[in-house]
């Protein structure tokens, strides 16, 4: 069986920031799955939230579970990533001081998803938008 | 070291987690910035913190960390009171800055996630 979800996500809604993310981790607690792995999945999924609210103009988080692993697609409206090796890399960050002051924009959300995704693959237009897709095994 | 403790030692105001004074907790970690502590690995610490708005417990319910403790006098907004009740999280105010806090906890015996 394949539970699915969609949720969406407003830029620049830093109140509600991690909502989504939220309702994943009671959706993963209720269906009892180890909660280091939950860990992991909320914190790239949070992270990745985080994102869209920071940069982008609104996007969507579809995210399917399987018996086996959950799917995490996040698709976003938004500026894109001109250069995604350069943003993947460690303390590089564009973020505005409105997301500083939310306690993030210190340039490692890229690496924290890294980290904590087994799989993790993330597509850019420029002008268009974002599109991170993420896999974990349970 | 007890909820009640750590109240006590930074002059603290408990505003959410009534029932929890005995709560124990051992380890402690101190950052505003919210990605440093998406990386600690140890669950239940103290988060000790001057950034207070809805990011801090977000990160906080993510993290499986269940006591947090707002430094230099900020004020727990009312969504932070509300997002902290619902999620099962301690909030706590003190009037000290983050370093005083810090080292008041250490000395007296929290120990830190690394």
């Amino acid at each position: 069986m394949v539970v699915e979800h969609t949720y969406h996500v407003k830029g620049g809604d830093f109140t509600h920031a991690g909502s989504a993310s939220s309702k994943v981790k009671k959706l993963l607690k209720q269906l009892d799955i180890d909660p280091k792995k939950i860990k992991n999945i909320v914190i790239a999924l949070y992270e990745a939230e985080v994102n869209i609210v920071a940069h982008a103009w609104e996007g969507e988080i579809w995210i399917a579970i399987s018996p086996e692993k959950i799917t995490m697609v996040l698709t976003d409206k938004g500026p894109g990533i001109p250069d995604i090796e350069q943003a993947m890399v460690e303390g590089f960050s564009t973020a505005s001081k409105e997301v500083r002051e939310m306690g993030f924009g210190a340039g490692m959300g890229l690496s924290n998803i890294r980290r904590n995704t087994d799989e993790l693959k993330i597509t850019s237009e420029v002008g268009t938008g974002t599109k991170v897709e993420m896999v974990n095994y349970f | 070291m007890k909820v009640k403790e750590i109240i006590q030692l930074t002059e603290a105001t408990l505003v959410c987690g009534e029932g929890r004074l005995n709560d124990e907790v051992e380890k402690a970690f101190s950052s505003d910035l919210m990605s440093d502590v998406l990386t600690i690995d140890s669950e239940d610490i103290l988060l000790i913190t001057g950034l207070a708005n809805t990011q801090s417990i977000r990160t906080a319910e993510m993290a499986d960390i269940h006591f947090i403790l707002l430094v230099r006098n900020k004020k727990a907004t009312p969504e932070m009171i509300e997002l902290a009740h619902e999620i099962g999280i301690v909030l706590m105010e003190t009037p000290f800055s983050l370093f005083k806090t810090s080292g008041i906890l250490y000395e007296s015996g929290l120990k830190p996630v690394y």
